[in-house]
């Protein structure tokens, strides 16, 4: 039986638990702190002596974390680009600007649980010996601006953060600092230029890895909310024991919020790999089926920049055989196992482990055009193709919803689509804004194409007996 | 080239009579300014305390903030043009947000959205934000807001709602006095 693994939400949800300080350190908070800065110096058997922060950061490493914000990229090793001999101070910075449509899980550890982020922007600070850091959040959240400002407070009370962290010698400062509407924020350098109060034009790379010249072009980390945490368990559980949960280079946990048509929408916390798309869509355990007397017709497996994945579609994936020799397996979509990499192997990604459900009641074109049309709205604006690509996609969607389609639409949004991408653009939102067009398109052609010629069909009868078509329009009035 | 004379290059913010920062704005921005190295990053959080206070970003306030952060207007008023949160011009007292994004469009967004624009006579069809006459009340579509699994969503000023119908829709709109 697939079930939740409650390890960053285990105590957000119970009766009378609630966002403040007291209630926290009732439930064992800022002990994994506490233990991270007493950790004595440790000396390897090569007689090399590793320094406390040296160790946690060892202890990121080996625990397998990847990034839940989007990339999935590794914690530990995204730490060591950190360029710690430039004598600049380094900055950390939480990626709290949760956007990606399809996602609301940083906003449910926010609102409910803000010290567990606190916790664990302090370890990850004291282990990268950073001063000073900031939580990015979106502005469309006042609540949880306000509530992760009351934290800090509490924390600053209590010399949790400040001067001298409880004795060690260790200062820290934090502060939140809140969007303003706009979804290019959450690309890490985008969030650097809005956090130096600049509009959010993210910035070309090289030179500009935030690990070497981010925020103030000094080193930066910018960690996305459920990571962080995250570091938090990895010190108070050991990054062996960790590493323990989920599968083989996909540890861990992640929260999965699944939207759509599904009965139960909700957030889930499993344990990443352990449970298939197919269970976290039917399982009584998640979303509890489709709706009665629907069926499955699509799923967007990661927030709606990834691919999407068709109802029945399969993947040939190479799985471990019954012995233990490597074999190539037909999978269905529904049997994929969710976690980074078999999201990958399938040709998506799971993204911020957000999973859209759509039934048969969808227009699929109508779909793409709403998925569309937030990216015309968000794009920057900064690189040709992506301003006027995002913009095209979405002016010919909209036509295709709106009963001027063309039957060669289907061919023409691919072409633009194609055309965005692959290294056109400065940031990955090229990438993010066309993925959906070419795989809805790819999947469900006959849709687009039927819709477009139907379209055309109409107009042809139109031009043909406009006579008909103003007795009809008379009638109308 | 005539250097004497040139026409005054137009300028879409509006000016705002008897703009005057009180001491707990000003206190306020002061502390803001305390939290970053660089006066500037402060912007941000500057024009969400005066749009806090006043409802809009004038041309004034535009000003006001660029000397405050030592920096020229264009720095404050290219953020007030980008960042859809800030609003140029006054509002309505009352602004409903309602989710316009995927999973909210599958939950009903767009009827819900079409049912504020009725009961209040507003274009549902026309572009960007809509005021009604009396000033009471703006409805606009925005982009995600992070809440896809209690669908539709949407938020009225700062409080949010979730899964709204149109009787909750109906009650939102009555409690606001």
């Amino acid at each position: 039986m697939p079930q939740e693994y409650k390890l960053i939400l285990k105590y957000a949800d119970e009766p009378g638990y609630t966002p403040d300080l007291e209630c926290y350190l009732r439930h064992g908070g800022y002990e994994p702190l506490k233990k991270a800065l007493a950790l004595p110096p440790k000396t390897l058997p090569d007689g090399k002596t590793l320094s406390p922060q040296e160790q946690i950061r060892d202890d990121v490493k080996i625990s397998g974390l990847r990034g839940r914000g989007g990339a999935g990229f590794s914690c530990g090793l995204k730490w060591s680009f950190v360029d710690r001999r430039s004598g600049k101070p380094i900055y950390l910075i939480c990626n709290a600007d949760e956007s990606e449509p399809g996602t609301f899980k940083d906003r449910q550890i926010m609102h409910k649980d803000p010290h567990q982020l606190i916790e664990g922007m302090i370890i990850a600070c004291f282990a990268n010996d950073v001063h000073l850091a900031y939580i990015y959040i979106r502005g469309e959240m006042p609540e949880g601006a306000k509530l992760l400002n009351k934290a800090l407070a509490e924390a600053r009370a209590k010399n949790l953060l400040g001067k001298n962290i409880l004795g060690s010698g260790y200062d820290l400062e934090m502060y939140v600092h809140r969007g303003a509407g706009a979804y290019i924020c959450g690309e890490e350098t985008g969030l650097i230029e809005s956090l130096e109060g600049k509009r959010p034009y993210p910035r070309i790379k090289p030179p500009y890895f935030p690990a070497i010249l981010g925020l103030y072009m000094c080193p930066t980390i910018v960690n996305n909310v459920e990571t962080l945490c995250n570091v938090k368990h990895i010190v108070a559980m050991g990054a062996a024991e960790f590493a323990k949960l989920g599968t083989p280079n996909n540890t861990g946990t992640r929260i999965v919020s699944l939207s759509g048509h599904v009965k139960r929408p909700g957030y889930y916390e499993i344990e990443i790999g352990k449970v298939t798309i197919g269970e976290l869509i039917n399982d009584p355990a998640f979303g509890g089926g489709l709706r009665d007397g629907r069926k499955l017709k699509a799923v967007i497996p990661g927030g709606s920049s990834a691919k999407v994945f068709k109802a029945s579609e399969k993947f040939k994936l190479k799985r471990k055989g019954p012995d233990g020799q490597m074999v190539e397996q037909d999978v269905d979509m529904l049997d994929l196992p969710y976690d980074f990499d078999s999201l990958i192997a399938a040709g998506s990604m799971s993204g911020s482990s957000a999973i859209i459900v759509m039934d048969d009641s969808v227009d699929i074109v109508e779909a793409l055009a709403n998925v569309a049309e937030f990216y015309a709205h968000e794009s920057c604006g900064q690189c040709t193709p992506c301003r006027e690509g995002s913009l095209w996609m979405s002016k010919a969607l909209h036509r295709l919803t709106h009963g001027e389609g063309r039957a060669s639409d289907a061919d023409y949004l691919v072409k633009i689509a194609d055309n965005i991408p692959g290294g056109r653009t400065i940031c990955a939102f090229g990438e993010a804004c066309s993925w959906p067009v070419q795989s809805f398109v790819a999947k469900f052609k006959d849709e687009f194409v039927a819709k477009g010629a139907a379209d055309e069909a109409r107009r042809v009868k139109e031009t043909a007996a406009p006579e008909v078509e103003t007795k009809l329009a008379a009638a109308h009035h | 080239m005539n250097a004497t004379h040139t026409e005054p290059i137009p300028n879409p913010l509006q000016s705002q009579a008897g703009f005057a920062v009180p001491a707990a704005l000003e206190a306020e921005v002061n502390e803001l300014v305390t939290h970053y190295p660089e006066k500037r990053s402060a912007s941000l959080m500057v024009l969400h305390a005066i749009q806090e206070q006043f409802g809009w970003i004038s041309q004034e306030a535009v000003e006001w903030t660029a000397k405050k952060l030592e920096v020229q207007p264009i720095n404050v008023y290219e953020l007030v043009t980008f960042y859809p949160m800030f609003r140029p011009k006054p509002m309505g007292k009352y602004q409903i947000k309602v989710c316009r994004t995927l999973s909210c469009a599958l939950g009903g967004a767009y009827e819900l959205h079409q049912h504020f624009c009725g009961k209040l006579g507003l274009d549902a069809h026309a572009h960007g934000p809509q005021t009604t006459k009396d000033g009471k009340f703006t409805v606009e579509f925005v982009e995600c807001l992070a809440s896809c699994g209690t669908a539709p969503v949407m938020m009225c000023n700062d409080a949010f709602y979730e899964g709204v119908s149109h009787k909750k829709a109906d009650d939102i709109v009555r409690d606001c006095k």
